[in-house]
């Protein structure tokens, strides 16, 4: 393999694993602080997808102008679903909450075939995220530079949140001791709406993204990157935001290198994220940057 | 008396900075009834954690009739911070936690301080559920009930103990409806169903008035004598504690900050301050 | 009620089971299509309380029942299909010749599709399991498309995307009602087993659990190794009365119908995971008409087309999530005890309803 050849990979993993770790975040976070494994996070993924679909192909609005509200109805969608599946089942069992997060996102999966039908429809385009640049022999998509820095920003973004601001402390708080923060009078409600509102969000900026590299939009389209994405978060410490984006940095490369390497094992590329899980939770079980728990007896 | 069921050394468990039990050395012989007492946070809890498997210490062994059951001695910094100076070479054997169901299997049951019943089983199931660990029978000959004989004496046993300790009329009841002495009790009947040598209780009186005390007392004497047990308990009762212990061992802030018997513990100055509260000058 | 009249209750039960299965499988009754789906009613009910034994007895949330599913399947496929079919059904790439050599009977080709999922069950329990079992639903799901994955993959062994028809068929119910009554019979006397009452402490309280000697990770595992393999039986049955499979039936939104039944029955409920293996499974068949365009009086009614049956699945799981936890059964079973009590109850309902209204009258 010549280094040209390596290193158009290693800049397409690099952005793939960008991806996957704008999607990990919002596990990562909603389970730091509900315990909760938000399997219908894939789909909100799939659902800003359509959204971009409508306004700009059926409404024709310009991307200017798309893009900020598909930001918000995502966010809108997100909390819907914390609202009506989640947050009746506060004081339930953990087993019924996941099981209604599963509902959800079989709900919003089923809702999408019904409605658009299973028809893959295409991402529209957006010229300054596609458009191909050649350096030298590698020539890549702009979008596959403006990931990784986006990712970048975001974290030192949701970082300075966590750690300087006031919600960020509630949200510190929440995660660490449910009760007894809402006891010390944090509002618990509010701490998890900021949590699905900046996991929603980020995904809906991840599907822009997505759209610009993959294209084809389908109700199903959620389901692996969100699989991935969570095991992307068990692996970089889940409960942890740096974590979650190396975890997802890391497998996105890893994932990339080995059909690279092997162009053999294509068919099993997304098989790869599950063989890391289980490696790692063997190895590591408290992933690359996660901190020891210890139940209270 | 003679052996030592049980014997502490050098035990530290830390939780990130937090050092919940710093050097805890204790030794309990057979036969005994030990009190460990102290103010809310002293790590009283954290001490059952470690000796019953539970927390692997960060430093420090554990012993059960001579066998260790879990020892942690890490080198370099760690060793010089908490070893102090009664160091001996064979301490340092490899780090070694036995898991809490191993230790039960060994001879020590427990109790916990916010009662953790199978809420939703019956109160025979509760106790017969702890014998399934002296079962000798593997799960395809218990499946087909080959082990009828084992089944059938372990019901009865179940039963017994079940009368012994008065609970033989609600034993159809489920666990989490019994009023709460009840439910305090068979959580003891439980522990009891492992056939232990030592009994860790954790509170056994919190939430009681004082003549539910009372009877606690002649209830722990009782069992201590008809099962031959040797009794640890966490209590903040003191005249429970002070009619029923043969030692007692203060702990505060983690550390061990007297012992003796409930006479020498009463008199002791450090001990008044620790339950009353000081204002060092400094 | 005495003994007796439960005794005979049961019996009276059980033979009109026997009847009314005799009298559907000489076709006195019913019809071809009843047939199929009473004896998929019956492998669903395997599968279900196979994953209501890990899920609500043991109370860990696994989600690999699909995968489970297809290893029975394709062991049922590939060693009981008949020899002179091979070569036309591999016809892209043939069978791998060592794996042709080997033809089982059906019952062996369950077993060992069985043992098989055992034995990748206990892969990837023991890592999963011996920490928070939170991971083993992502794992158990990750599983359950990676074995879809491989079996893609596998041309000269699953015969890839094409995957095997040809499949010898079941051609009485008693195969499927056999084998339920039998799967289920050995699951309920594990349940009621010293085994299970450990598997129901872990569920309740894993740390009082294992402060009791319950050694945690082996009992998870066991329940989690059973589970699969008779998950896998119900997979092997499933592949013969469908007589074809291919790896896009286990796409793992299969799953998702066994943890409707077992949430409509009750997690921890076996008769109750049966009675709703029957209802969701005859359900599903008869909410087929919300797929089909409906007209009524020559106006078409535009929100009946295909989708909709799965949309108003999806949303029937979320409401009995949401609104009845418990299902049908929560976590009781079946009693002659417990119908006594209700029609007690409803009797005293009568007749406290029946007085009130002769006081209102005078």
């Amino acid at each position: 393999m010549s280094m040209d050849i390596f290193l158009q990979h290693l800049l397409n993993g690099i952005s793939v694993g960008s991806l996957y770790a704008l999607i990990a975040i919002g596990y990562t976070m909603v389970y730091g602080i509900l315990l909760l494994i938000n399997f219908a996070h894939g789909d909100i993924f799939m659902m800003a997808s359509y959204f971009m679909i409508f306004a700009v192909v059926d409404f024709r609005m310009p991307i200017w102008l798309a893009l900020p509200l598909i930001i918000l109805l995502t966010i809108v969608l997100g909390m819907l679903l914390e609202r009506s599946a989640y947050k009746p089942l506060r004081n339930a069992p953990r087993m019924s909450i996941m099981i209604s997060a599963i509902g959800a996102s079989y709900l919003f999966e089923n809702l999408a075939t019904y409605l658009f039908t299973g028809v893959p429809k295409g991402y529209p385009d957006i010229p300054w995220l596609t458009k191909v640049v050649n350096i030298g022999s590698i020539s890549f998509q702009i979008v596959t530079v403006i990931a990784p820095v986006l990712v970048a920003a975001i974290l030192i973004g949701l970082m300075a949140l966590v750690n300087h601001t006031k919600t960020g402390m509630a949200m510190r708080a929440v995660s660490k001791d449910f009760e007894t923060a809402r006891l010390m009078g944090i509002k618990i409600d509010r701490v998890i709406a900021a949590t699905f509102v900046i996991g929603s969000g980020l995904a809906a900026i991840g599907s822009v993204l997505w759209g610009a590299k993959y294209s084809s939009v389908y109700p199903l389209m959620g389901v692996m990157p969100g699989l991935k994405c969570f095991v992307a978060a068990v692996f970089g410490g889940i409960g942890n935001i740096p974590g979650a984006v190396l975890g997802g940095i890391v497998l996105g490369l890893g994932e990339t290198l080995l059909v690279a390497f092997f162009p053999g094992l294509t068919g099993y590329r997304d098989a790869f994220a599950f063989v890391v899980l289980i490696v790692m939770l063997l190895v590591r079980p408290n992933g690359l940057l996660g901190e020891k728990t210890t139940d209270k007896v | 008396m003679g052996k030592t069921v049980l014997e502490v050394n050098d035990v530290t468990m830390q939780f990130g900075g937090v050092v919940a039990v710093n050097n805890l050395s204790l030794h309990v012989e057979e036969g005994e009834i030990i009190a460990l007492i102290g103010p809310n946070g002293a790590g009283k809890t954290t001490a059952f954690n470690v000796i019953t498997g539970v927390y692997a210490p960060t430093n420090g062994q554990v012993k059960f009739k001579g066998e260790l059951i879990s020892a942690n001695y890490p080198h370099g910094q760690m060793r010089r911070k908490y070893l102090g100076e009664q160091e001996t070479l064979d301490k340092y054997s490899a780090k070694k936690s036995l898991t809490p169901d191993r230790i039960t299997k060994l001879g020590v049951a427990r109790t916990f301080q916010n009662i953790r019943l199978f809420k939703n089983l019956t109160v025979f199931e509760n106790v017969l559920t702890a014998k399934h660990m002296r079962s000798k029978a593997n799960f395809l000959s218990a499946t087909f009930g080959l082990n009828y004989k084992e089944e059938r004496k372990n019901r009865q046993e179940t039963d017994e103990l079940l009368t012994l300790l008065g609970l033989y009329d609600v034993r159809g009841e489920i666990a989490s409806s019994l009023p709460y002495g009840k439910q305090r009790h068979l959580e003891i009947a439980r522990a009891l169903a492992t056939r232990p040598e030592l009994l860790l209780l954790d509170e056994p009186a919190a939430g009681m008035n004082p003549q539910e005390t009372d009877e606690l007392t002649a209830f722990i004497r009782r069992i201590k004598e008809d099962f031959h047990l040797t009794v640890f308990m966490i209590e903040h009762h003191m005249d429970l504690v002070m009619e029923i212990s043969d030692r007692i061992y203060v702990l505060d802030f983690g550390k061990l900050i007297a012992e003796g018997t409930p006479e020498e513990i009463q008199n002791n100055q450090r001990v008044i301050d620790a339950y009353l509260g000081v204002q060092k000058d400094e | 009620m005495s003994r007796k009249q439960k005794n005979i209750g049961t019996g009276i039960l059980i033979l009109a089971a026997v009847v009314l299965i005799a009298l559907f499988d000489n076709d006195v009754i019913g019809n071809a299509y009843v047939k199929r789906v009473l004896n998929l009613a019956a492998i669903y009910a395997i599968i279900s309380v196979s994953m209501n034994l890990v899920n609500g007895f043991t109370g860990l949330f696994s989600l690999g029942q699909a995968g489970f599913m297809a290893i029975g399947a394709f062991s049922v496929a590939i060693f009981t299909v008949p020899e002179q079919y091979i070569s036309s059904i591999f016809y892209i790439e043939p069978m791998a010749p060592w794996l042709a050599a080997i033809r089982l009977p059906f019952v062996a080709a369950l077993l060992v599709g069985g043992l098989i999922a055992a034995a990748l069950a206990l892969l990837i329990g023991y890592p999963v399991l011996r920490l928070k079992s939170d991971y083993l639903a992502i794992a158990t799901l990750g599983f359950s498309e990676i074995i879809r994955i491989v079996f893609t993959q596998l041309q000269t062994i699953t015969n890839g995307a094409l995957g095997i028809n040809r499949i010898p068929g079941i051609t009485t119910m008693w195969v499927p009602f056999g084998a339920a009554a039998v799967c289920i019979g050995i699951m309920v006397l594990l349940i009621r087993s010293s085994y299970g009452r450990a598997f129901k402490a872990i569920r309740e309280d894993d740390i009082a659990a294992e402060a009791m000697g319950i050694n945690l990770s082996f009992h998870k595992n066991l329940s989690f190794a059973v589970s699969s393999f008779f998950t896998a039986i119900g997979g092997g049955l499933y592949a013969a009365l469908l007589t074809s499979v291919d790896p896009k039936q286990f796409y793992f939104t299969m799953t998702y119908n066994f943890l409707l039944i077992i949430v409509l029955g009750g997690m921890g409920s076996v008769t109750g995971t049966v009675i709703a293996s029957f209802i969701i499974t005859g359900g599903l068949e008869w909410l087929r008409f919300f797929d089909e365009p409906l007209s009524i009086m020559g106006v078409n009614i535009p929100i009946f087309r295909s989708g909709l049956r799965m949309v108003v699945f999806s949303i029937l799981l979320m409401v009995l999530v949401l609104f009845y936890s418990k299902g049908l059964m929560g976590q009781k079973e079946f009693s002659w005890d417990g119908i006594y009590r209700q029609y007690e109850k409803i009797k005293g309902r009568l007749k406290r309803t029946s007085a009130k209204r002769k006081g209102g009258a005078a």
